[in-house]
């Protein structure tokens, strides 16, 4: 109990309360100036706009691939399931890299897509990319427990009731399952609003335009400016517990009926 | 009325049923009673149009319904374990058939609701329109999920395994409840069980089925009395099954003759089938069972006594009046057997 | 019978558009590493195997692992036992703080350390003066992967021994054993794929962690680099195939770490899954 608590504080919660301390030691103007810089801005906007377009993606794709693997039987199952997990598994500079490899201009997939005017490396469509690579699993393995548990019964017994299709479910299986939806997607978004690994290689990294607010810490920090590194952290540290403040509540909302 | 005609199904090389035919009547209540994986649940399925015969087909009244999906066939379904939708309240889920159905042809809200609240009156839950499924117990569960399927007016009601998920005291009471229910309103209803005291309790006709097909069917009065196989014999009530051989119409066990009627049974050996309570003490005699007495106990107005007959290894159970004095272990006791039946040993009734 | 083929023809349509996405975001990313590692044949790809400055990365990487999970695997299993076997107030609080670098970026991670030790840092002018390094060196690298691997072994047994509960261990403690043997012959065996688990999957994350550790590890080639960081370095100086050679090391250890998982998750039962990581 002692030792788990003394850790944790060592590890965990001295370091994180630094550079609250570290921000509060700013001073409001200093704060706010490099805190909310246009440039720092510009940053927020791309990290946070490109995690919830991967997210609303991952949302839609993921719910599929969690009901294909639920409900139905195919050659090499076992397979694509633990592919599934790859993104938990393989480190993020190596999917970084690879991402790029297929999607820049002459790369695999990209060679295609230039002719056609669309550019995807080095642009915020290469971060939400790789930010869908990294958050899929987390819609997948949320939801698939929830389709499992959610008995061929009730559905059944919505159809016997005269139900189509269509609306058992948009009134059974999807309120069913968006407890866990809304604790995948607030996952994902979570770590796609943090992650670097995967995205510094693909986004091009151009101030204003594909500049994520991670590397931005690092840029400053590498110009020794350790306030302007703190201060853009505290930033979105906040934005993200704001946001998963929001999650949270919309997903007691949603879950408080099924539980009560 | 619900015509099946040579219904057959397989799932994978497993013949679930095979050439089925049976009638149900208009108004009737009818049991689908047998074993697990006897086939029942999945012929009550193929009624709803939940699943589909690979031969054979389904009318009603004369009306071919094979290929309709369960949404057309207007039957209402009650699931073993109620399959209620938990983000629904109680009242939303009884009218949930009414709000789904095309725009022109469904209630206004309030009728809906309406709706909802008679039928929840109906089941003795009215007032708890507006509790979540979550919060009820188990038999109130039970009779949303009737409540539910009875909101669309179906033509048929449906019911699987309806008592299997409640506890003893529970399940008694609403068997009560929903025979009277169905006098009530008398729709024509099929419920499927494993539990042969219900099935008799409620039906008015009991189909007996194991292995995919009917061994028999019958009111519940000749399905206990008069069973047609050795199967129903040991499957619906208690049954005691001795080996014996019969020649020339005498019957024998052990070489001891057992005064009974052979019928047309050929000789041979045969198995003698007969219920607890279908004996008596008879004095030393021809004819009679001789049984050593291994323990007793009183179970209401009679004592139920196990015994040996025939060695140690035949063990069966009878029941005496509780005017007999309490029978000792070790005890000899000479039984006429009142009515027994005489089955090949393949199982066919002689 | 029309209802079937519909439904048939749903299914198989589901089952191609759920395959074609895992195949174009996770597989194809897969495949890219170990076509681009071998694209100039054998010979190079080896040789950028066993460049010093590779191998040196590759030790380092080893290194830092087998300090960084071991630390986490005894906080582990202590957290867990407190959690589970003992009631306190604040409870699920502890369990969110255990979490917490799961919701953090590991760029900020790596920035809190520099805060407390870099030169600019709390205590970096003491450190210097007694000349200790932390930041861009090695126990700098330790300290930013034991806090991004902090919660995976605590948040897979927390569960677990929960469920369990004590009823095992009293009956150990009342048949004479002492607490460290109910321990070792009882709770450690219940738990022992969970942990197992949970190891597999600090362990993925410790080698192959790059935020965190690119703060903190000032890049020094043969000294501070880890594999991930190599990998880095290589691929913006344009030496494509040795990069995704070392990258290829490092998926290859993804694929291990999924076997392995895939042969666990069966081991515990088809239900244990976790989401959160």
């Amino acid at each position: 109990m002692g030792l788990t608590l003394a850790w944790l504080s060592l590890i965990v919660l001295i370091p994180l309360s630094t550079v609250f301390i570290r921000a509060a030691g700013l001073g409001v103007s200093e704060f706010i100036e490099v805190g909310f810089s246009s440039r720092a801005i510009a940053a927020y906007k791309v990290s946070f706009g490109t995690a919830l377009a991967a997210a609303l993606v991952n949302a839609v794709f993921g719910m599929v691939v969690a009901w294909v693997f639920v409900r139905y039987e195919f050659p090499g199952k076992r397979i694509f399931d633990a592919l599934i997990d790859l993104p938990f598994a393989l480190p993020t500079a190596v999917a970084g890299i690879a991402l790029t490899a297929i999607y820049a201009g002459n790369g695999w997939v990209g060679q295609f897509l230039e002719p056609l005017g669309i550019k995807v490396a080095y642009n915020p469509i290469g971060i939400t990319i790789a930010l869908i690579f990294i958050g899929l699993p987390f819609i997948v393995r949320s939801v698939e427990p929830v389709l499992a548990d959610l008995s061929a019964e009730v559905e059944e017994a919505a159809l016997s009731l005269g139900a189509t299709p269509v609306q058992v479910f948009v009134r059974i299986i999807l309120p069913s399952i968006l407890p866990a939806l809304l604790t995948g997607f607030a996952l994902a978004l979570a770590r796609g609003v943090g992650e670097y690994g995967s995205v510094i290689f693909i986004a091009g990294n151009m101030p204003f335009k594909s500049e994520i607010a991670p590397l931005l810490i690092v840029t400053q920090l590498e110009q020794y400016s350790y306030a302007g590194a703190t201060a853009i952290a505290v930033v979105m540290l906040l934005i993200s517990f704001a946001m998963l403040l929001f999650i949270n509540l919309a997903q007691a909302w949603s879950r408080r009926r099924v539980d009560a | 009325m619900i015509t099946l005609n040579n219904i057959s199904k397989n799932f994978g090389s497993f013949k679930a049923l095979k050439n089925i035919d049976l009638e149900v009547r208009d108004g009737e209540f009818l049991a689908l009673l047998g074993p697990s994986g006897s086939g029942k649940t999945t012929l009550l399925r193929i009624i709803a149009g939940l699943a589909f015969p690979d031969a054979g087909n389904v009318a009603f009244n004369g009306d071919d319904v094979t290929n309709l999906k369960v949404a057309d066939r207007k039957v209402g379904f009650v699931f073993q374990h109620y399959a209620l939708f938990k983000h629904m309240s109680v009242a939303d889920n009884v009218g949930f058939g009414l709000s789904v159905r095309a725009r022109a042809m469904r209630p206004s809200k309030a009728a809906i609701r309406a709706r909802a609240d008679e039928l929840l009156d109906l089941v003795q839950l009215g007032g708890l329109g507006g509790r979540y499924p979550a919060q009820l117990s188990g038999g109130q569960r039970q009779r949303v999920a009737l409540a539910r399927a009875l909101a669309v007016e179906p033509q048929l009601l449906l019911l699987d395994e309806p008592f299997g998920a409640l506890d003893a005291k529970v399940r008694k009471e609403l068997r009560r409840w929903l025979r009277q229910l169905h006098e009530q309103m008398g729709l024509t209803s099929i419920f499927v069980t494993h539990d042969q005291e219900e099935a008799l309790e409620l039906a008015d006709r009991v189909v007996v089925m194991d292995h995919g097909v009917i061994e028999q069917i019958g009111t519940p009065g000749e399905v206990y009395m008069l069973p047609g196989s050795r199967f129903v014999s040991g499957f619906v009530g208690d049954t005691n099954s001795l080996p014996v051989t019969v020649s020339r119409g005498a019957v024998k066990f052990h070489d001891r003759p057992i005064a009974l009627d052979t019928g047309s049974i050929a000789d041979g050996p045969a198995l003698l089938d007969f219920r607890p309570h279908d004996v008596e003490i008879a004095n030393e005699q021809p004819g009679c069972l001789p049984l050593v007495v291994t323990g007793a106990y009183r179970r209401g107005g009679y004592w139920r006594v196990e015994g040996t007959v025939g060695g140690i290894s035949q063990v069966i159970e009878v029941d005496l009046d509780a005017a007999n004095p309490a029978p000792e272990p070790g005890q000899r006791l000479a039984l006429r057997i009142r009515r027994g039946r005489l089955f090949t040993t393949d199982g066919v009734q002689a | 019978m029309t209802i079937r083929s519909t439904h048939t023809t749903a299914s198989i349509g589901l089952t191609v558009v759920a395959l074609a996405f895992l195949g174009i975001f996770v597989a194809l990313p897969l495949v890219t590493v170990f076509v681009e590692a071998l694209s100039k044949g054998i010979a190079p790809y080896f040789s950028a195997l066993v460049d010093p400055d590779a191998v040196s990365a590759i030790k380092l990487t080893l290194t830092v692992a087998a300090i960084a999970v071991p630390l986490n695997i005894v906080f582990g299993i202590a957290a867990a036992w407190a959690i589970a076997k003992f009631d306190f107030p604040g409870k699920s609080i502890l369990i969110t703080f255990i979490d917490l670098p799961f919701s953090v970026s590991p760029v900020v991670a790596g920035l809190v350390y520099m805060l407390l030790f870099g030169m600019q840092g709390w205590f970096g002018p003491w450190l210097r003066e007694h000349d200790f390094q932390i930041i861009f060196a090695v126990p700098g690298i330790v300290l930013a992967t034991v806090f991004v691997t902090f919660p995976f072994v605590a948040r897979e047994l927390i569960p677990l021994m929960q469920e369990q509960g004590r009823d095992d261990e009293e009956a150990a403690l009342s048949l004479g054993a002492s607490g460290f043997q109910t321990f070792l012959r009882v709770t450690l065996p219940n738990i022992r794929w969970g942990l197992l688990y949970g190891v597999l999957l600090c362990n993925a994350r410790a080698m192959g962690e790059f935020g965190a550790v690119s703060v903190v590890s000032g890049h020094l080639r043969g000294l501070t680099n880890t594999m991930p960081l190599h990998v880095e370095i290589l691929y913006n100086e344009y030496n494509f195939v040795a990069a995704f050679a070392v990258a290829s090391l490092l998926a290859l250890l993804a694929l291990v770490t999924l076997v392995l998982k895939s042969i666990l998750e069966w081991r515990l039962g088809y239900a244990h899954r976790s989401a959160g990581h």
